[in-house]
């Protein structure tokens, strides 16, 4: 999920752009696949991305608009290099999830969304990972983490080289 | 000797990618004859990461084992808990659509043909379309998804419309908290759901397939398409399935974090690339679904058990159930419990006999204060009904839905004011947008449960007037049975909505 970090001139950025375009214009219903692509490619819906998707699909801005923002998953902003998210459903719940994401953005300074101020973390809920039988769960990038606590949270994040404050 | 263990996410979320890799290593420093499988999981959690070694004959399990105990383990110094058939929780289970789950690699054709896969799909070659259908009426199987609705009576619908391009569309959107077994099943057993949809494919005349599923499941993302992709190079799906002369293909699709998205309809809204808003019905999907053509919109469990039913015969999977429930049910006991994980059994089992015995009561030792069932729109029930047999209609007869059948154990610590207002502000976060009940009422409800919780005695009507608009004027079943936590909170636990007791607690 991290962003491509080598800086891009606009015409490199076009180049890529119309090429996850063409690579997945011959799907039916291609959109959400074209914005996950550009996504994982960007770390964000980049705006130079807008005109040649609604070209390509004959779409409004508005329309291309009302789309990025109902999904959680897709951001016009970036996010932290790394991204924290915790279970807040009811099965972590009933393993103490609340208590322990209060304690870990509370540690980490921050609150649901927020990022840190280096731009290393970003920290997001979560409604299940499917790991409820083993709850609370929380996920630091890709890595997934069961029956996780303070501890194992905060060892998944000194792996990234992020420390967690007193 | 073969060594299993497990790469389904939830053992690799409790370390089972490194023992992978220690026994490796050691298997290597040993200079042993070994082959490692990564299998999907049993679905006893509590013991992952499960390892079995098969050796003479044998398969033996072992868990839960850390990274630590590998060298320990091959030097067989830690104590077998025998065959996972003899351990209790899986030995009173009735595995039918999860008969091969974390027996097989997931990934080895030649496997899953060997523990009886494609039999049903060869079966099915050999059917008329009317014929498959009726099959799938006679084993009365329900779908999988929550509402229950007749699969084969579905399928109908979409044989008998119309149309040049038909499809079958799989909602393995999985976002009721206290569910895995469809990312379980398509990390452990993803030819079955393959098999599945082919068989549906066949039986109505759809000749596309699409797995619908969620961001949050990486892995069972990666798994189905290398399946898909396995299926295709060796025929079972293409142009001509199995050499039968008819086709049948399908794709991954990944969602983007939207619990709507698994309403069938709004499912198929963003399968189109549009925002997930749920559609109005009528139309049907099934007359008008993914770009308005003729489409079956079918659970993961609900195609994953059409290859059993043909493979042993309708008859043989409607001999099991109880009532209008037939067959079996995979629940999934999740939240504060001894034994968590997948439980596949007929229907008919008493939910106090699932908590108490199966699930060995709660993890904290605590006693049981409430269970939810079916997910974030699902009751919460209390002991007292706790002899209810797990089935649609017994539990619809207690002002409560099985659903997607997750369910969520809590102790006497649970705080049953702040569980209702969690299920109204889930509702809040996650309403489409459509239809006032549901986006406004939404964000009243949280509101109007802050007020009680302050002392507001007035302010509980407010909340059951708001659940009856909620329910009697919402467009889907988001909106609709959100008042189902609610209200069976209120119910069940007045006390913690009364004044004196929420004014306190709120002093506290
Ligand atoms: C808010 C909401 C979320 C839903 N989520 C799912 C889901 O994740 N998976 C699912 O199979 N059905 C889900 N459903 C039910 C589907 O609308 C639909 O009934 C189901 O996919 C039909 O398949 P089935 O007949 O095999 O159960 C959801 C319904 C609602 C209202
Ligand atoms: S009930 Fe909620 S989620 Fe369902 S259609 Fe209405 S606004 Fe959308
Ligand atoms: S509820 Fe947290 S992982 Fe399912
Ligand atoms: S949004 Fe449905 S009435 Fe206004």
């Amino acid at each position: 999920m991290t962003p491509a970090s080598s800086p891009q001139d606009d015409g490199a950025i076009a180049e890529i752009i119309s090429q996850i375009i063409e690579g997945h214009a011959h799907l039916e219903g291609p959109l959400l696949p074209m914005l996950h692509a550009l996504q994982e490619e960007f770390g964000v819906i980049h705006e130079a991305a807008h005109a040649p998707l609604c070209k390509a699909l004959t779409i409004t801005r508005a329309e291309l608009k009302g789309v990025i923002s109902f999904y959680h998953d897709f951001r016009e902003k970036p996010a932290g290099k790394h991204v924290l998210k915790i279970c807040r459903a009811e099965a972590c719940q009933s393993m103490g999830g609340t208590a322990l994401a209060e304690r870990l953005l509370e540690k980490l300074g921050l609150d649901w969304h927020g990022t840190t101020p280096d731009g290393k973390l970003t920290v997001e809920p979560v409604y299940c990972l499917g790991l409820c039988a083993c709850a609370p769960a929380a996920m630091v990038d890709e890595k997934l983490i069961a029956r996780a606590d303070e501890v194992r949270v905060e060892k998944a994040l000194s792996a990234k080289n992020i420390g967690v404050s007193a | 000797m073969k060594i299993y263990v497990p790469m389904d996410s939830a053992a690799k979320a409790l370390g089972a990618d490194e023992v992978a890799a220690k026994l490796t290593q050691e298997i290597a420093a040993r200079g042993l004859e070994a082959e490692i499988v990564r299998n999907g999981t049993r679905g006893m959690i509590w013991l992952e990461p499960l390892v079995e070694i098969e050796k003479d004959g044998e398969r033996l399990a072992y868990g839960p084992i850390a990274e630590e105990d590998v060298a320990a383990l091959l030097d067989g110094q830690i104590e077998t808990l025998g065959t996972v058939e003899d351990i209790p929780f899986f030995a009173r289970q009735t595995r039918l659509t999860f008969e091969r789950c974390g027996v097989i690699d997931p990934l080895s054709l030649d496997d899953y043909e060997a523990h009886g896969g494609l039999e049903g799909l060869k079966r099915a070659i050999g059917m008329s379309q009317d014929a498959i259908i009726d099959e799938v009426k006679t084993s009365g199987l329900r779908g999988r998804g929550g509402a229950g609705f007749p699969t084969g009576i579905k399928w109908d619908t979409v044989r008998l419309a119309h149309a040049p391009q038909k499809y079958i569309v799989c909602n393995a959107d999985e976002g009721d908290s206290g569910t895995f077994a469809d990312r379980m099943i398509m990390e452990g057993d993803p030819f079955t759901l393959i098999e599945g949809m082919a068989i549906a494919g066949l039986g109505c005349g759809a000749t596309k397939g699409y797995v619908y599923t969620r961001s949050e499941y990486p892995d069972a993302v990666a798994v189905m398409r290398q399946a898909i992709e396995i299926a295709r190079a060796a025929g079972v799906l293409g142009p001509n399935v199995l050499g039968c002369g008819r086709a049948f293909d399908m794709e991954v699709r990944v969602g983007a974090g939207a619990y709507v998205c698994g309403e069938e309809t709004s499912l198929l809204n963003s399968l189109e690339g549009k925002r997930g808003v749920v559609r109005a019905k009528p139309p049907l999907p099934a007359l008008e679904g993914f770009l308005g053509r003729p489409t079956v919109v079918n659970n993961v469990i609900s195609l994953a058990t059409v290859p059993v039913i043909f493979a042993k015969g309708a008859e043989h999977y409607a001999n099991f159930g109880l009532g209008r429930s037939k067959g079996t049910m995979p629940i999934q006991i999740a939240g504060n419990v001894k034994f968590g994980g997948l439980f596949e059994t007929a229907f008919g089992m008493p939910l106090g006999t699932l908590v108490n015995e199966v699930a060995g009561g709660t993890a904290s030792g605590r006693p049981v204060k409430a269970v939810q069932v079916g997910g974030p729109l699902g009751a919460y029930l209390h002991t007292d009904q706790f002899d209810t047999p797990f089935g649609y209609e017994e539990f619809d007869g207690q002002k409560a839905l099985i659903g997607h059948a997750g369910i969520v154990v809590f102790d006497d610590t649970a705080d049953m004011l702040a569980m209702a207002r969690f299920a109204m502000e889930f509702c809040a976060v996650e309403s489409c947008g459509k239809c006032t009940p549901c986006r406004i009422g939404a964000v009243r409800g949280v509101e109007t449960i802050d007020r009680i919780k302050e002392g507001d005695a007035s302010a509980i009507p407010l909340l059951e007037d708001l659940c009856e608009v909620m329910t009697d004027g919402s467009l889907c079943a988001l909106g609709g049975f959100t008042p189902y936590p609610v209200l069976s909170a209120l119910r069940h636990f007045p006390e913690e909505f009364a004044p004196n007791t929420a004014q306190k607690e709120a002093a506290e």
